[in-house]
C-alpha cells in the first residue's frame, strides 16, 4: 500500500471521528463541535485533494486505478475482500463531494446561528424561535447545535465510503447509512409533527427501492461469484457471462441484476414513482436539504447506476438497440424529468420548487444513462452537485434573511419560506441574490457561461444524435419548464417590491453562510469548462473536451463523443432562454399565480403533485397498517392460531374434567371405595368379637387350639 | 483419551452458584445480587479461556474439542459426554455473555432476591448444557431442565397487571397464562422429542450423538428396523419430523409461534433478555446439532417447507411487531421474525448441502443466531428501563422522551439499528449473507422475505418514533430519568460488541466458517 492508497482508505474517517467525539464527549460544548465537524471536512477534503491530485496526473487512470484491498468475510474456502478504488468516475465524484460538503459544513455554522444567545423559549427538537436582547428580537442559536454536526458528520462518512468504495457492499453499507443519517436529519426538529412524518417517509420510501437493491446485490453475488467493481465491470468475459446467462422473465442475468439495483436508485434517487419522500425532506434544517439533494443521497443513487453502466448495458453496443434495464432506465428517468418539472411550476415553498426541480434533474441524469450517454449523465451529476447545492443554500440564505424579517415584526404567522411573501430582496440581499441567480441561470442551462448549460446541452446532444427522438423531445420540453420555473422563483423572490413587511426586513445573511455560495457560485460557471464539446462552433477546442477523456475511460471501451449537429443546440439555448423569459415576463408584476387562471383544475392537481401522497397513503400506508395489526395480529396470531391452541386447551380442559366424573370418581374412586367399604363392613362384622373380656377371649383360643389339634390329628396325619 | 474439565466447570459452576445463593441470608438483598453477579463472571472467564485456545488450534482438525466423557447410564449406553466445536463454543460464549448482564439488568429485582438470582444460575446450567451435550439422553435432560427455572421466573416475577380471558370467561393473570403456554407448548413439542430420542436410542444401542450420525446415516432406507416393523426409511422421516417439531417450537418457527411474545413480554425484563438471546438459539442449534447431520435425506426433502414456514415467520413476524401498541410485544415480534432468517438460511443450506452457497447461508444463520442474542437482549433491555421508571409499555403513552433523556434516545436508535440490520452494525452482515446463501437455492422465498425486511424498517422506526419523537407525553416525561451507570454498563458490553462485529466480523465468523465447513462439508 503506498501513501496515496493509504490517504484513500483513511477518507471517510475523519467525519466518523468527528461523530463519534461529539456524541461521547464533546456534545455540551458547541465551538468544539463544530470545530470537530468542520475540521472533519476539511481534513477530508484535503485528503480528497491529495488523493484527486494523483488521480488527475495519472495516464489512463481507468486501467490503472488507485485501487487498494484487504480481507473482510471468510466465506467457505476463501474470503471476500473489500477495498478501496479511485477510477475516473470516482475521482470527478469525489472531487464535488469533497467541495460541497466543506462548503455545507462551513455554512452549517451560520445557518445554525452560531454566537446568537440561547432562545427564550426554545425546545430541543423544534427550530429557534429567536431570543431577546437588549430589547431587540434577534436569533437565537439551534438548541441541538452540537448533534447536528455529529449527525451531518455521520452522513459525510456514509458518502465518503460509497465513493471510495471498490465493491458493492461497501458501497451499500455507505449507502444505508445515509438512509439512517436522512431519517435523523430530516426528522431533526421531531417536535414537528410534518418532519417526523417526513423522516419515516423517507426511510421507508427509500427502504422500498433497498430492498430490491439488497436482492440486486445478492443475485450478482451469486451469479459473479464477486462484488468487486473491477473483477465484474472491468472484464469484457464477467459481462458476457452475465448477459448471456438466463434468468427469470425472460430476462439474462445481468438484466435482471440491473433492473433491481435501479430500483434501489428509483429509491436513493427519488425517480418516479418512488419520489414522494424528497420534497417532504426538506421539512430537515437547510443545510440538510442541501447535503441531500446535492453532495450525497441522491447523487449516490445516480452514481450508483453510473458505477453499474456497463453491467445494465451489458450486451449493447453504441447505436444498438437498448438493454432491458437501460430502456427502464431512459423510460422512467424522462417521465420523471418532465413528471417533476410540472409539478414544481405550481409549487409556492421556495424550498419545495427545487426539490422538484431535483428530482427533474435526476430524472435527466437516469434517463441519460438509460440512453448510454454515460459521460454526459456523469458530467451532468457533477455540475447538478455545484449548482443545487449552492440553490439550496441560496434559499436557506433567503429564508434566514426572511426570518429576521419575521423576528422584526413578531408576526410569527408568516411562513419564511413562501416565495408569495418575499420579492424585492436583491437589494437587501446581494451577495445570496447574485450567487442565487448564477445556481438558478445554470439550472435553467443559460448558455455557453453556465456549468449546467454544457452538461444539460450534452445529454440532448446525445439523446438526438444517437436517434433516441421521444426521450429528446420529453427532455427539451422539460428544460423549458425548468428554466421557467425557476425564473418564477428568481422573480418572486428577489425582483420587484417587497410584497411583505417581513421582507422589507429581510436583512444579508453573515460571511459563514455567503462565503460557501460564493465558493459554489465559481463552480457552478466553472465546472462546465472542463467538458465543452471539442466541435463546438467558436470556442470548441480552445480548452481541451477533458471531461469527456477522463471520465470515459472508467469504462472498457472509450466511449465515441457524439458528433455536432445544430438541432439540440438550437433546441437547448431556445428552451433555456425562452423559459427564462416567459418566467420573468409572466411573474414580473404578479401578485398573485397567473397560472391558477389559465390551467384551472390542472393548476390544483399540480400544486397537490398529482395526489400521490393522497393515493399511496390510501393505497399503501393505511392498508398496511390495517394488515399488521387486524389480520398478522389480532386475526392470524389471536384468533386463528391462539384460538386453536385455546382449543385444544379447552379439549383438554374437558376431557380432564369428562374423565374426572366419568371414570375417575365412578370406577376408579368408586372401586377404591368398594374395597373400603367392604373392608369396613368386615370390620364392623367382626368387631363384636373384640368385646375386651378376658374370659371370651380365653374360650376363643381354646376352641381354635382344640380346632387345631384335632385337624393336625385326624386330617394331616391318616 | 485426554480428558479435560474445562467444559464441566463452565457447565455445573453456575449451578454450584445457585446452590449457594440460595442459602445466603434472605435480608441482605445486595450479598445475594452480587454475588450472583460475581458468580456468573465464573464460566464467561472459562468461556474465553476455552475460546482463546480453542481459536488457537489448528483448522484441519476437525471435530469436537475439549472433549469429556465419564460413564453415566453404560447399562443403556448413554455418556456424561460433553465437547465443543465452533458452532456450540459460539452459543456458549453468547450464553455466558448474556447471563451476567441480564443478573445485572435484575439489581432492580426487590422480591425474593436470592431465589430469583439461584434460578437464573439454573437456568444458566440447564441452556449451557443443551450447547455442550453430544450424548442424546443428556441434551433431553438439560433441555428440560431449562424450562423449570424460566416458568417460575415468568410466573413469580414476571409483570404484575394485565390478565387473559380463556374458555367460558375464566381469566387468569397475564405472566400465568404467559409461563403456563411456554412451558406446555414446549414440553408437547419436547414429548416427540423424547419418543424419537428413544427410537434412536434402540435403533443404534447408543446415545451418543457422533457415534450415531455415524451408524444411522450408513443404514440403507430399505432394511427394516423394529422387529420387521418399519423401513429405517419410514422410521426416519418420522423421527425427524419429531425432532423438527420440537425445534420448531422453540425457534419459534411460524406458526408455533404464539407462545413467544406472550413469554416475552410477561416476562422480567432479564427473563426476556435470555429468552430472546439465548432460549431461542436452542431451537436453531438443535436443526443444526441434530436435525441436519441426523437426517439429510429429509432434511433435504422437507426443506422447502421449512423455508416457506421461515418466510412467513420473517413476514408476519413484521407485520405483527408493527402492528402492536404494547412496546414489549413489538420487540418479542420482532424476534419472530429475526429468526426467520435463521431458518431460512438453515432451509437453504438443508436443500443444497455441501455447496458454497449452503456454507455461505449457515455461516450466516450462525452468525444471525449471535447477532440476535446482542440486539433482542439489548431491545428487551432499553423496554425494561422504560416500563421500570413508567410501569406501561403502551406506546401511547410514551412520546417526546428524546430531549429528556438524550443518552437512552441515542442508545435506543443504536441498538434499533443493530435490531433492524443496519450495514455497519452486527445484523447486516449475518442477513446478507443469509439472503445470499438462500437466493440462488429458495428464490421465491427469498424475494418474498424482503417484504418483512421492508416492514422490520416499520416497527422500528414505530419504536422509535413513539418513544423518543413525537408530542412530549409531560405525563410520562415528568416520571422518566436518564440511564443510570448500572444499566450503562449493562448496555455497553452489548452496543460495543454489535459496533466490533458490524465492523470486523471476521474473529467470529471465523470460528463459525470452519465449523460448518467441517460439520457439512
Amino acid at each position: 500500500m503506498n501513501l496515496t492508497e493509504i490517504i484513500t482508505w483513511l477518507l471517510p474517517l475523519p467525519p466518523l471521528l468527528a461523530f463519534g467525539l461529539i456524541v461521547l464527549f464533546t456534545n455540551k460544548n458547541n465551538r468544539l463541535s463544530h470545530s470537530l465537524a468542520v475540521g472533519a471536512a476539511a481534513l477530508s477534503f484535503l485528503g480528497s485533494a491529495f488523493v484527486l491530485a494523483q488521480a488527475f496526473t495519472t495516464e489512463h487512470l481507468g486501467e490503472n486505478p488507485i485501487a487498494s484491498r484487504l480481507p473482510w468475510l471468510p466465506v467457505g474456502g476463501g474470503t471476500l475482500d473489500v477495498g478501496v478504488l479511485i477510477d475516473p468516475l470516482s475521482a470527478v465524484t469525489l472531487a464535488f463531494v469533497a467541495v460541497t460538503v466543506l462548503m455545507i459544513f462551513i455554512y452549517s455554522v451560520g445557518y445554525h446561528n452560531f454566537g446568537q444567545p440561547v432562545g427564550d423559549h426554545d425546545h430541543k427538537g423544534l427550530p429557534p424561535h429567536g431570543a431577546k436582547e437588549h430589547g431587540h428580537a434577534v436569533p437565537s442559536i439551534e438548541p441541538m447545535y452540537a448533534r447536528f454536526f455529529a449527525f451531518i458528520g455521520l452522513f459525510a462518512f456514509g458518502m465518503y465510503t460509497l465513493v471510495v468504495s471498490d465493491n458493492l457492499l461497501t458501497l451499500f453499507v455507505g449507502w444505508e447509512i445515509m438512509g439512517l443519517c436522512s431519517y435523523l436529519l430530516i426528522g431533526f426538529w421531531f417536535g414537528k409533527e410534518s418532519a417526523r412524518e417526513a423522516a419515516k417517509k423517507a426511510f421507508m420510501t427509500t427502504r422500498v427501492g433497498d430492498v430490491f437493491m439488497l436482492l440486486g446485490v445478492v443475485y450478482l453475488y451469486s451469479a459473479a461469484g464477486t462484488l468487486s467493481f473491477r473483477e465484474i465491470l472491468f472484464n469484457e468475459e464477467m459481462l458476457n457471462h452475465l448477459a448471456t446467462t438466463p434468468s427469470w422473465f425472460g430476462l439474462s442475468a445481468a438484466g435482471l441484476i440491473g433492473i433491481l439495483l435501479f430500483i434501489g436508485t428509483i429509491g436513493k434517487s427519488a425517480q418516479f414513482p418512488l419520489h414522494v419522500w424528497l420534497p417532504d425532506a426538506m421539512e430537515g434544517p437547510t443545510p440538510v436539504s442541501a447535503m441531500i439533494h446535492a453532495a450525497t443521497m441522491v447523487s449516490a443513487g445516480v452514481y450508483m447506476v453510473a458505477r453499474l453502466f456497463p453491467l445494465l448495458s451489458a450486451g449493447w453496443h453504441e447505436g444498438g438497440a437498448l438493454t432491458p434495464a437501460m430502456t427502464a432506465m431512459s423510460v422512467i428517468g424522462a417521465f420523471t424529468a418532465l413528471f417533476a418539472a410540472t409539478i414544481a411550476v405550481a409549487q409556492n415553498d421556495i424550498k419545495r420548487v427545487l426539490a422538484y426541480s431535483t428530482i427533474s434533474q435526476l430524472g435527466y441524469m437516469v434517463a441519460a444513462l438509460g440512453i448510454g450517454a454515460f459521460v454526459a449523465a456523469v458530467f451532468h451529476l457533477v455540475t447538478h452537485a455545484f449548482f443545487k447545492a449552492l440553490l439550496f443554500l441560496g434559499s436557506g440564505s433567503v429564508i434566514h434573511g426572511m426570518e429576521h424579517g419575521v423576528l422584526h415584526t413578531g408576526d410569527h404567522k408568516v411562513d419564511p419560506q413562501n416565495m408569495w411573501n418575499m420579492g424585492g430582496l436583491a437589494g437587501k440581499m446581494p451577495t445570496t441574490f447574485w450567487t442565487f441567480l448564477v445556481g438558478g441561470m445554470a439550472l435553467s442551462g443559460f448558455p455557453l457561461i453556465t456549468a449546467g448549460f454544457w452538461s444539460k446541452d450534452e445529454i440532448l446532444a446525445d439523446a438526438w444524435g444517437n436517434g433516441h427522438v421521444v426521450v429528446f423531445g420529453v427532455l427539451a420540453l422539460s428544460a423549458l419548464l425548468t428554466a421557467f420555473y425557476t425564473m418564477r422563483q428568481i422573480t418572486l423572490t428577489f425582483l420587484g417590491k417587497p410584497r411583505t413587511k417581513e421582507a422589507e426586513h429581510a436583512h444579508e445573511t453573515p460571511l459563514t453562510m455567503t462565503g460557501p455560495l460564493m465558493v459554489l457560485a465559481v463552480f457552478a460557471i466553472a465546472a462546465g469548462w472542463v467538458g465543452i464539446p471539442e466541435h463546438f462552433p467558436f470556442i470548441g477546442g480552445v480548452l481541451p473536451n477533458w471531461f469527456h477523456e477522463f471520465v470515459g475511460g472508467t469504462l472498457l471501451e472509450h466511449p465515441h463523443a457524439v458528433d455536432f449537429d445544430p438541432i439540440p443546440l438550437f433546441t437547448s439555448l431556445g428552451v433555456a432562454l425562452g423559459g427564462l423569459l416567459l418566467g420573468y415576463l409572466v411573474y414580473r408584476e404578479a401578485k398573485t399565480d397567473p397560472l391558477k387562471k389559465v390551467l384551472g383544475p390542472v393548476h390544483r392537481v399540480l400544486e397537490n403533485k398529482y395526489y400521490m401522497d393522497e393515493l399511496y397513503d390510501w393505497a399503501f400506508v393505511r392498508p398496511s397498517r390495517r394488515i399488521a395489526h387486524d389480520f398478522a395480529y389480532m386475526f392470524v396470531d389471536r384468533n386463528l392460531i391462539d384460538g386453536f391452541l385455546h382449543a385444544v386447551g379447552e379439549l383438554s380442559y374437558w376431557l380432564g374434567g369428562f374423565f374426572r366424573e366419568k371414570f375417575d370418581r365412578p370406577v376408579v374412586n368408586g372401586f377404591g371405595d368398594w374395597v373400603a367399604d367392604t373392608a369396613q363392613w368386615f370390620g364392623n362384622a367382626i368387631r363384636k368379637v373384640q368385646s375386651g373380656s378376658i374370659q371370651q377371649y380365653m374360650l376363643l383360643s381354646m376352641l381354635l387350639a382344640f380346632i387345631g389339634v384335632f385337624f393336625y390329628l385326624w386330617v394331616l396325619q391318616p | 483419551m485426554n480428558q479435560t474439565i474445562w467444559l464441566t466447570l463452565i457447565l455445573f459452576s453456575p449451578a454450584v452458584a445457585a446452590a449457594v445463593i440460595a442459602l445466603l441470608p434472605r435480608e441482605n438483598k445486595a450479598l445475594a445480587r452480587w454475588a450472583a453477579f460475581a458468580a456468573s463472571l465464573i464460566p464467561l472467564a472459562l468461556t474465553l479461556l476455552v475460546w482463546f485456545a480453542f481459536d488457537a488450534a489448528p483448522v484441519a482438525e476437525a471435530g469436537y474439542k475439549f472433549v469429556e466423557r465419564r460413564v453415566w447410564y453404560a447399562a443403556i449406553g448413554s455418556a456424561y459426554h460433553l465437547g465443543v466445536d465452533g458452532l456450540s463454543l459460539t452459543m456458549v460464549l453468547l450464553t455466558t455473555l448474556l447471563t451476567p448482564l441480564a443478573i445485572l439488568a435484575s439489581f432492580s429485582v426487590e422480591e425474593k432476591v436470592n431465589a430469583y438470582m439461584a434460578l437464573f444460575l439454573f437456568l444458566e446450567t440447564g441452556m449451557l448444557g443443551v450447547f455442550l451435550s453430544l450424548d442424546l439422553l443428556l441434551f433431553f435432560v438439560f433441555w428440560e431442565i431449562g424450562l423449570v427455572p424460566m416458568y417460575f421466573l415468568i410466573n413469580q416475577w414476571g409483570s404484575e397487571k394485565g390478565e387473559r380471558e380463556l374458555w367460558g370467561g375464566m381469566k387468569v393473570s397475564a405472566r400465568t397464562y404467559a409461563s403456563f403456554k411456554f412451558m406446555i407448548y414446549t414440553m408437547a413439542g419436547s414429548l416427540g422429542l423424547l419418543l424419537a430420542i428413544q427410537l434412536l436410542g434402540v435403533v443404534n444401542q447408543t446415545f451418543d450423538l457422533p457415534s450415531i450420525v455415524a451408524q444411522w446415516n450408513s443404514l440403507s432406507n430399505s432394511d427394516t428396523l423394529l422387529g420387521g416393523w418399519a423401513s429405517v426409511g419410514a422410521v426416519k422421516t418420522w423421527a425427524f419430523w419429531a425432532f423438527v417439531i420440537a425445534f420448531a417450537i422453540k425457534v419459534p418457527v411460524w406458526p408455533f409461534h404464539t407462545w413467544l411474545p406472550d413469554a416475552h413480554t410477561e416476562a422480567p425484563t432479564a427473563g426476556s433478555m435470555i429468552l430472546a438471546g439465548v432460549l431461542l438459539k436452542l431451537g436453531a442449534y438443535g436443526f443444526l446439532r441434530f436435525v441436519l447431520p441426523l437426517y439429510p435425506e429429509q432434511s433435504n426433502q422437507y426443506a422447502g417447507v421449512l423455508a416457506g414456514l421461515a418466510t412467513m415467520a420473517i413476514i408476519f413476524g413484521a407485520f405483527a411487531a408493527y402492528g402492536q401498541k404494547d412496546f414489549k410485544r413489538l420487540v418479542a415480534y420482532s424476534s419472530v421474525n429475526h429468526m426467520g432468517f435463521v431458518v431460512l438460511g438453515i432451509a437453504a443450506a438443508a436443500r443444497a448441502a455441501g455447496t458454497l452457497d449452503a456454507n455461505v447461508a449457515l455461516n450466516g444463520a450462525v452468525l444471525q443466531m449471535f447477532n440476535h442474542g446482542l440486539s433482542a437482549a439489548g431491545m428487551f433491555f432499553l423496554v425494561g428501563v422504560i416500563y421500570e421508571r413508567l410501569h406501561t409499555r403502551d406506546l401511547d403513552a410514551y412520546g417526546g422522551f428524546f430531549p429528556k433523556v438524550p443518552v437512552y434516545g441515542g442508545i435506543l436508535i443504536f441498538t434499533s439499528m443493530a435490531s433492524l440490520g443496519l450495514p455497519g452494525l452486527n445484523g447486516f452482515i449475518s442477513e446478507f449473507l443469509v439472503v445470499r446463501g438462500s437466493w440462488p437455492i429458495f428464490t421465491f422465498w427469498t424475494a418474498l422475505s424482503m417484504l418483512g425486511l421492508l416492514f422490520t424498517g416499520a416497527y422500528i422506526l414505530k419504536g422509535i418514533a413513539k418513544t423518543l419523537h413525537g408530542p412530549e407525553n409531560h405525563e410520562a416525561a415528568h416520571h422518566l430519568t436518564e440511564i443510570n451507570t448500572r444499566e450503562l454498563w449493562v448496555i455497553a458490553p452489548l452496543m460495543a460488541l454489535m459496533l466490533w462485529l458490524g465492523v470486523l466480523p471476521g474473529w467470529l465468523l471465523g470460528v463459525i466458517n470452519n465449523a460448518m465447513q467441517a460439520l457439512f462439508g
